[in-house]
């Protein structure tokens, strides 16, 4: 199998890490795959860069970190200057639209979903940004399976939260699904 | 969980090294948490008490050693865990649980230093001090590791050396490691040998004296507080725990110190070993670096290079006839860690060769690449960068 470099970068508080976390739990205790995640952050609670690294493979992995995603998600318009650049030629980022201007000399496949809007406007608060952009992010790539993705997110976060998450994968998933034949 | 289900997890470094902990036993841990280390202290304050254990998180460092040093003396197995920072606060009373040899277990994750220097940033450059940090003649115990299971591993390890040999030891992980998640599979109870403290079998109201040894050596200990009457204390102290100042008593007890650790080398040598059989160039490493030098080796390999990887579990006490040993017929050496050569330093006094030890490292705060290791070697095999 292709060896699934994912650079997950955003802002402090937005739920980058939690996403990496969930991402690479899934591949490693429900598929049966390899995955490590690493991050890097500075001091602060909130706000700042973060940056998640996530590599899954169905072999042994060494050196943990991403140096050339093949993945690259973009959450703010910070971490989508700083880590385009960094893309392997003709990867794929996903970047929420309203946040992220796209860079057409950049050479990937860059899928723009506003993400976030619809978070909000369907889900009515923006807690579950994030799951829904891990929907969308596992709908494009196909290196999880969805119904894997939700058992992880049941069992990681309270039941109170599970219905809103379970719709916020669904929703990811929805948006992404009309750009399916980008990828 | 049912008996037959395995239970396996995706966790941290640091998390792992919590699970470790308490598969050891772990009763009782004394902290002030500070980055890259604080998961160890999250965990502990949720687990511990669900094994009827003792979390306090203290207000300084060097209490938190202390106190360490106290809950190990009345019985519980004991720990603390830091950083570069705190393992500075820490110093006096790890030397004070050498020289009263107190078991305990002394988690460094390190970060670049010196002072406070990168918080949130990866180093190894704690080797020195986890060997000298503290004054005085003595000895310590310093394991490493490179995967999350590993951690598991090596923190069951440090228990059982503490106990078995009544000494601290040092846990050196670091940024990459503490934070890193991977699988983890946690063995049933009874997989992995647990060891558990010698206690006397001096009955109560018959003198027990805590620092006189029996025939093969061994201190039996006698939880404080409980039965037995006895002096603990920093200074040189003779069987029964008293100060003392005679020149033969002191003697015999600074070789006690560091022969119960230096004379067993070869017995608490642990390592992995890649490649090595027909390797011309070796790599030593260890941590997260050697994750990085396996990393080259492996892809190397696939191009037929004859290269290969020591990578050492045991800093301390240093596996100088190991490292002869296993890099006998290389023509290089290449140490990869991240700081200015603490551990090269001590390659090079263990080689036949050390003119052909070098130094591949990196002291930015970010992990040391295959690229970084890779480039080094070409230019020590005359093919520049």
């Amino acid at each position: 199998m292709e060896r699934y470099r994912f650079l997950l970068s955003g802002s402090g508080g937005q739920g980058v890490i939690t996403m990496a976390i969930l991402l690479a739990e899934t591949a490693a205790l429900e598929e049966n795959l390899t995955a490590v995640q690493s991050q890097s952050y500075g001091p602060e609670a909130r706000g700042g860069a973060t940056r998640s690294d996530v590599i899954i493979s169905d072999s042994e992995i060494f050196f943990p970190k991403v140096l050339q995603p093949n993945i690259l998600v973009a959450l703010t318009e910070e971490a989508s200057s700083k880590y385009l650049p960094l893309i392997r030629p003709g990867g794929l980022c996903l970047y929420d639209c309203d946040l992220v201007k796209p860079n057409p000399r950049v050479d990937a496949e860059q899928i723009g979903i506003p993400m976030y809007k619809n978070v909000l406007a369907k889900l009515g608060k923006a807690v579950a940004f994030n799951i829904c952009v891990l929907g969308a992010l596992t709908t494009l790539t196909g290196i999880v399976k969805l119904s894997s993705l939700e058992k992880v997110v049941e069992r990681r976060f309270a039941k109170a939260h599970f219905a809103s998450n379970q719709e916020a994968l669904r929703l990811g998933e929805e948006l992404a699904q009309p750009y399916m034949a980008q990828v | 969980m049912s008996a037959t289900q395995q239970d396996v997890r995706f966790v941290q470094g640091n998390e792992a090294c919590v699970r470790g902990a308490l598969y050891a036993g772990l009763r009782f841990f004394a902290g002030y948490p500070i980055t890259p280390s604080t998961e160890i202290a999250e965990h502990l304050a949720e687990n511990l008490p669900k094994v009827g254990g003792t979390f306090v998180q203290m207000e300084d460092e060097i209490a938190s050693m202390c106190a360490v040093c106290g809950a190990s003396l009345a019985g519980s197995k004991s720990m603390t865990a830091t950083s570069g920072p705190g393992f500075s606060l820490k110093q006096e009373a790890i030397g004070y649980a050498a020289m009263a040899e107190i078991p305990c277990v002394v988690v460094d994750v390190q970060r670049a230093g010196p002072s406070t220097g990168l918080a949130t940033k990866v180093a190894q450059a704690d080797v020195n001090q986890a060997r000298w940090g503290t004054h005085g003649e003595h000895s310590i115990v310093t394991l490493t590791a490179s995967t999350v299971q590993d951690m598991f591993a090596v923190t069951v390890e440090a228990f059982n050396i503490a106990e078995a040999y009544r000494t601290p030891v040092i846990l050196l992980f670091d940024e990459v490691m503490g934070h890193m998640r991977e699988r983890l599979v946690i063995p049933p109870a009874g997989e992995l040998p647990v060891t558990e403290r010698l206690r006397t079998a001096v009955k109560p109201g018959v003198n027990y004296h805590p620092y006189l040894p029996r025939e093969d050596g061994r201190l039996p200990m006698s939880d404080y507080g409980d039965i037995h009457r006895y002096h603990v204390t920093g200074l040189y102290h003779d069987i029964w725990g008293f100060p003392t100042e005679q020149p033969e008593q002191v003697n015999k007890l600074v070789h006690h110190l560091v022969d119960k650790i230096e004379g067993r080398v070869h017995e608490l040598a642990r390592w992995k070993e890649f490649y090595l059989e027909d390797a011309e160039n070796v790599l030593i490493s260890y941590g997260s670096a050697a994750r990085s030098a396996r990393h080259l080796v492996e892809t190397r390999r696939q191009k037929g290079h004859r290269v290969g990887l020591l990578e050492l579990q045991t800093i301390w006490p240093f596996p100088k006839d190991l490292v002869r040993e296993k890099t006998a017929n290389a023509k290089n050496v290449f140490v990869v860690e991240m700081n200015m050569g603490q551990v090269m330093a001590q390659v090079k006094q263990a080689v036949d060769n050390p003119d052909h030890v070098y130094l591949v490292n990196r002291v930015d705060g970010t992990l040391v690449t295959p690229t970084d290791i890779g480039n080094v070697m070409r230019v020590i095999e005359g093919k520049g960068v």
